[in-house]
């Protein structure tokens, strides 16, 4: 499977792909989705929510990430053993980063100058260098490593591994592991709230988020999700962010098709929201107002109106579309 | 009906080989390896020595015990690829496993590891055992037929050892045979047969024409079968002896057309511990109707097509280290080391008794890539699971499916529950 069709795709045929029509200023406001089966990234008007474009990238596209500057998005594309780059203005695909084993899930540094990838089949974590196209380094990670953080001040970075239920905490100068926190079962996910102190992680399997203290690198508190009317199996919490003001996150309960509403200070579950089927992707709009949800199961995406605690509608979305992100607005 | 001496002997008959009795000839390998210790817990009755390794982790040794000479591992017999069999030695699921553990183990403070033992006969792995038992080792992975499995299993207590049956899917180990330091990972034939009939009922296949095979052990899975269909309402509508062969002389016995014919079904059950006579009845019966059991749709504890749940990856592994497919033998040792390493990693504590609670409890909560969270059964050892119904190249369906009830759990569907099992022994106070 490795890298048999990574190819780099010429700058001419770039330009010429270019030359399409209405070239957008950076701060689109739009959304997009990433669908693992079609191989395509959705654009869809963040208002109207009408789709805008399809951006096709290499094969079976999955986790996305803007750059610091919002001008380009990264998208890891697991089949095609590369991360495609998207300018997001142009709407295209006009980079591609080859030759990174199985991406599955990655993190922007700081600066905006590294990317930290999760590489599942090789249980690697890997420190690519953007500017100079290299792999900085390697490190052996617990088998099927997911979610990767950095975080803001650039010095560390989180990984999990879903066959090691764990949490490795990496630092990033070094570039060696300094902590093996050992969490729920299958850890997917991460969210850093309350200025860093402590880091969300999504335990599918074992139907909880556990958080840990980055201070002492302990689990600190474990929620535990219980939607009525679920066999325990089915909760399976993969997605979570957090609100912009930080005062709830949401996680996403795959098979259980909910989406949990978790106060960030008293650690309580307040609500259930029903959505599509196998939710996992989760992102905030910019006015704060709503979530958009990612549904694997049922090819669709779900938008819930926060205050409201309900789904409006849902969009269809693709073939299993995996995540979503959303550009900022012009000016903001 | 049968005495219990009788019982033990065709327990012995089913096994699946004939070895040589040979003492002389034991082929133990590297036995006596100084560090290759067990537990690190320096209060471990046996006085296992586990002299750190360099990177100053203690070792945690696990066992295995097989057939140095085993017909079902012969590369005629594996090149054929018979469904529901070994492709290979389970070694390489309990490899992927130590390699998934890894980090869990620097955590604990050990390296995992594994002692292979490959004897020629039971007196042989007996020995084997006792060995690595003075080493330490506690845990120990049986790939052995159901009368040995029985036999080794009687000559030891839990008080110090837990086998982890991978192989042998004999209801009666389960039963009559059950023991305390016995516990399965490999799914029972009453487990495969109830993940069958309830896909039959849900196809509304209820008329079914049994194949009965000339193997004891064919007998004993038929017998099983006979139990699952009672228990989901199908109807046998007949029972019919087959023989392997072409002799035209006993054609109504080999000719599966002939064996097929005259009456009305709607599904074919082959009962057949080879594998040969299914795989050939499979398409070629008399009336246009599907073949289940040992060929056709076949339940087993793991597929290589499986792809949910992780399932790609762990296959892409066990291809990786074994460059063959993953079957449900290197799943059921895959699980064994698992449950071992969760009970290490949740409990921080490598202490035999510790572990052993920790795996028979309720706490386990051991993800086996089949998307339910599985424990061992407090009243016959046996670890519930899920059941992958599989054709040869896909996994038609997963039982329990959707619609088969049960108040505690949807898993004791599959397999006989407490009230039906004939064991008797105390697995702990796991409750």
């Amino acid at each position: 499977m490795r890298s048999h069709k990574t190819r780099f795709l010429s700058s001419a045929a770039l330009l010429l792909l270019a030359a399409s029509p209405a070239v957008m200023a950076a701060g689109t406001g739009n959304l997009f989705v990433s669908s693992e089966e079609d191989d395509v990234v959705t654009v869809f008007d963040g208002k109207t929510l009408e789709q805008v474009g399809q951006i096709k990238t290499e094969e079976r596209p999955r986790w996305l990430a803007f750059s610091p500057d919002h001008k380009k998005i990264y998208v890891a594309a697991g089949d095609g053993d590369a991360i495609d780059v998207i300018d997001v203005a142009k709407m295209e695909v006009t980079d591609r980063i080859p030759d990174i084993d199985d991406p599955e899930i990655f993190a922007i540094g700081a600066q905006g100058k590294r990317l930290y990838i999760s590489n599942e089949d090789d249980a690697k974590f890997t420190v690519y260098d953007l500017a100079s196209k290299t792999v900085v380094s390697q490190i052996d990670v617990g088998q099927e490593p997911e979610g990767v953080l950095a975080t803001p001040d650039g010095k560390t970075a989180y990984v999990t591994s879903e066959v090691a239920n764990m949490v490795h905490r990496i630092n990033l100068e070094s570039n060696e592991i300094e902590a093996n926190i050992v969490v729920g079962n299958r850890p997917r996910r991460f969210a850093l709230a309350e200025d860093g102190k402590h880091l969300w992680v999504t335990n599918e399997l074992s139907g909880s988020v556990s958080i840990i203290d980055t201070d002492t690198n302990k689990v600190a508190d474990t929620i535990k999700f219980e939607p009525k009317g679920f066999r325990a199996e089915d909760v399976t919490p993969v997605g979570i962010t957090l609100a912009k003001d930080g005062k709830h996150a949401f996680v996403t309960l795959g098979r259980a098709n909910h989406v949990a509403f978790v106060n960030t200070e008293t650690h309580e579950v307040e609500d259930y929201v029903l959505v599509g089927a196998r939710a996992w992707g989760v992102a905030v709009s910019n006015d704060g107002s709503q979530l958009y949800i990612t549904n694997g199961l049922s090819d669709d995406m779900s938008i819930v109106d926060i205050a409201k605690k309900k789904q409006l509608r849902s969009i269809p979305a693709g073939r299993r579309p995996h995540s979503v992100v959303v550009d900022t607005e012009a000016g903001s | 009906m049968t005495g219990e001496s009788a019982i033990r002997r065709s327990l012995r008959s089913t096994a699946w080989l004939c070895w040589v009795v040979c003492a002389a000839a034991l082929s133990l390998t590297a036995l006596a390896q100084a560090d290759a210790g067990g537990s690190p817990d320096s209060n471990a009755d046996t006085g296992a020595t586990t002299a750190p390794a360099d990177d100053g982790l203690k070792n945690f040794t696990f066992g295995y015990v097989g057939w140095d000479d085993d017909p079902r591992y012969s590369d005629a017999r594996v090149d054929q690829q018979f469904q529901g069999e070994p492709w290979g030695r389970p070694l390489a699921g309990a490899q992927v496993a130590l390699d998934e553990s890894k980090f869990p183990g620097i955590a604990a403070g050990v390296k995992f590891a594994l002692e292979e033992q490959l004897v020629a006969n039971t007196d042989a792995a007996l020995a084997a055992i006792r060995d690595m038992q003075s080493q330490g080792v506690h845990f120990v992975l049986l790939d052995l037929p159901a009368g040995t499995v029985a036999r080794v299993s009687s000559e030891f207590d839990s008080s110090d050892i837990t086998f982890f049956n991978v192989a042998a899917s004999d209801d009666r180990l389960r039963g009559a045979y059950c023991n305390a330091d016995l516990l399965h990972t490999i799914p029972s034939d009453a487990m495969r047969n109830d993940a069958l009939a309830q896909y039959l009922v849900s196809r509304q296949w209820s008329k079914v024409l049994v194949l009965r095979g000339p193997q004891s052990a064919d007998a004993e899975i038929t017998r099983s079968f006979e139990r699952s269909a009672k228990r989901f309402g199908l109807q046998i509508v007949a029972t019919r002896d087959y023989i392997l062969g072409n002799n035209p002389r006993e054609r109504e016995k080999n000719n599966p057309k002939l064996l097929t014919s005259g009456l009305d079904y709607d599904v074919v059950y082959i009962a057949d511990s080879e594998g040969e006579f299914s795989r050939a009845a499979n398409m070629a019966v008399q009336h246009p109707r599907p073949v289940v059991g040992d060929a056709g749709l076949v339940a087993e504890a793991w597929h290589w097509s499986w792809n949910k749940h992780g399932a790609r990856q762990l296959n892409n592994r066990v291809e990786r280290k074994a460059d063959r497919h993953m079957t449900g033998y290197d799943w059921a040792a895959w699980v064994a080391v698992k449950a071992i390493v969760a009970g290490v990693q949740r409990t921080e504590s490598t202490d035999y008794a510790t572990l052993r609670d920790y795996i028979l409890s309720d706490e386990i909560d051991l993800d086996g890539f089949k998307g339910f969270r599985m424990a061992f059964r407090d009243f016959n050892g046996q670890l519930g699971q899920p059941m992958l119904l599989t054709t040869g190249n896909w996994v038609a369906a997963v039982a329990p499916l959707e619609g088969f009830l049960d108040p505690q759990n949807y898993l004791n569907t599959l397999g006989k529950d407490a009230r039906e099992s004939a064991c008797k022994a105390s697995f702990g106070d796991a409750s």
